[in-house]
Parts: C-alpha cells; structure tokens; sequence
C-alpha cells in the first residue's frame, strides 16, 4: 500500500506529509537540542568560575568547520535546485559535494577531539568538557546520520529518479531541510562553545 | 519552473556569501573586549541572523507562508508548528534563569550575620 500524499499535496493542509512530517520531526530536534543549551545556560550561570572556550578549544579549526558545514549547507541547497531544474548529473556532484565537506568536517572534529584527549580533556575533566563533548557529541552524530541518509539519495536512492522524478524531488527537499537543520544547529554551537 | 529556480539560485548564492561574511564577523568580534553580557548579545544576535538566513532561504520557510492553511485565513501548519516550538523552547530557556534568579536552596550568608542573633526559644 503506498503512503498517501508523498507526490500530490494534501488538500486540507496544503502540505505533502513528507515536508510536515520532517518539519515535525525538525520540531521535536529543536525541544532536544533546546534541552541541552538550557543545561548549557544554567550550568553556566552556576558555575562559579569557568574556563573561557577560546582558550580552551581550537577557534581557528572551529571556524574552518563552520564554513565547511555552511558551504555543505550551500552545494545541499544546489543539490535540490539541480533536480527541479531536470538535472540529475548537477544533483550528483552537489550532493557528492555535501557528503565530501561532511566527511571533512567529521575529520576536523576527530582532530579536536584527538587532541583534547592527548592534553588529558575528557567528558569527566570538567562540567565545561562535559557540556562540550555532549552537545557536538550529538551533532556529530546528526552529521553521521546526515552522511548515511545523504549516501543512499546520491547511489542506490537515484533510482527513484528514473520512476518518480517529483517524489525523488521531495526526499531530496526533506534530506536538504534536515541538513539545513544540522547546519543551523552548528551555526549556535559554535559561538556559544568555542568564543563565550 | 526554470526561471523560479534561477531566481532561487541567485538568492542562494547571496545568502551564501551573507554567511560567509557573518562567520567572518563572528570570530572577528570575539576578540574584541565587549564585556561578558554585551558579549554574549553581540554573538547571539550575529548567531540568531545566520540561523534566520538559512531558516527564511534555504529551508525556504518564507516561502511556506504561502502553503494553503488548514483553515483558509490561518497561518499554516508549518509556521503554526514552529511558533509552538519557538514558546516551548523559549520556556525551556528561561527555566535555568528562572532557577538562577530564585535564592531557594543557596547556602548564602545573611547580609546582617554578625548582627547580635535572637535566641530561638527551646522547643517544649
């Protein structure tokens, strides 16, 4: 039986249920992620001393990896553009592109980490290391789960494009906003981590 | 449709270059010596136009608006799912402020401890 309203959208929401279905998923991230730098707030303000971020992360690394997950965000973005415009060989190199700068940045981020345990940081270091590890922690996990979902859209998954080129179309939006999503969330951890 | 998109492309490309700009600045103005509260302001404020640039372009929710509604005059249901989260996250937010601003529980010395105390009578 196929899942209705994927192609068509439904007439009373105005909607697909692929798009409300992420956004709704999207919705339930923010409560998780909103959870964690809340911890981060009160953890922060009850501290009576902390160290400063910058001094104890790499801020050049850290902004090297805000531009490589914000121009992954951008060739996503192409991505989806090159299949509304009929184009599959475009949507090939983008999301390649997307996958190479996500592979990039898990590779800096496993620099860091290298590093902040050769010097002795871990999780259990201190309430600041903890907050760190947990919170990139689990956006680097997103960015795995991003990689795989990514990986199957640009192999085995653009055989739907032969098929289904508007339900293609869809998955690719909803793969695009979940990335977006991620990218954003970067976009707050940054600061908040590596400069306050 | 291809015009819709290259009119897209080109609002990508801006946006791309915007955040470029503003991932520049948002370092640049870590080392500046703002204070920690104006600080925070500056760097939150930075954050939160990056965010809204890929929420409005390339999550294209300025575009969602136009989505037909569940009811005709409504607002749609991804922009009405989103103002909910946005409350809710907001709460959650300010439930460490809210902990921090109250003194239950804080181990703080009175002000007048050294004042001569009242003896509590023993209890019978």
């Amino acid at each position: 039986m196929d899942i209705p309203y994927i192609v068509d959208e439904r007439p009373d929401t105005g909607l697909t249920n692929v798009k409300l279905g992420i956004w709704l998923f999207l919705a339930s991230e923010v409560m998780l992620f909103g959870a964690l730098f809340s911890s981060y707030v009160l953890l922060r303000l009850m501290a009576p001393e902390r160290p400063v971020g910058s001094e104890v992360l790499n801020v050049p690394m850290g902004t090297f990896n805000t531009a490589v997950l914000i121009g992954s965000s951008v060739t996503m973005v192409f991505a989806y553009a090159s299949l509304q415009m009929d184009d599959l060989a475009g949507f090939k190199k983008f999301m390649g592109a997307t996958i190479v700068l996500s592979l990039v940045f898990m590779v800096v981020k496993g620099f860091e980490y290298t590093h902040e345990f050769q010097i002795g940081n871990f999780p259990w270091t201190n309430t600041y290391l903890a907050i760190y590890f947990t919170m990139t922690g689990l956006h680097a996990l997103h960015i795995i789960g991003g990689v795989i979902v990514n990986a199957y859209f640009l192999g085995p998954g653009s055989k739907m494009w032969a098929t289904n080129k508007t339900q293609f179309t869809n998955r690719i939006e909803a793969a695009g906003l979940y990335w977006h999503f991620v990218d954003l969330v970067w976009i707050f951890l940054f600061p908040v981590l590596y400069l306050l | 449709m291809s015009e819709n998109v290259q009119h897209h492309i080109a609002i990508y490309k801006k946006v791309a270059a915007a955040l470029a700009v503003l991932t520049v600045l948002t370092v640049a103005v870590s080392y500046i010596d703002f204070g920690v509260a104006l600080g925070i302001i500056v760097a939150l404020i930075i954050a939160a136009t990056k965010g809204s640039l890929v929420l409005s372009f390339f999550m294209h929710l300025l575009d969602e608006k136009k989505s037909v509604p569940l009811s005709r005059n409504g607002i749609g249901l991804i922009i009405g799912s989103l103002i909910i989260t946005a409350l809710f996250f907001l709460v959650i937010i300010f439930v460490p402020l809210m902990g921090h601003a109250d003194r239950v529980g804080d181990y703080y010395t009175l002000p007048n401890a050294n004042a001569p105390t009242v003896e509590t009578p023993p209890a019978h």
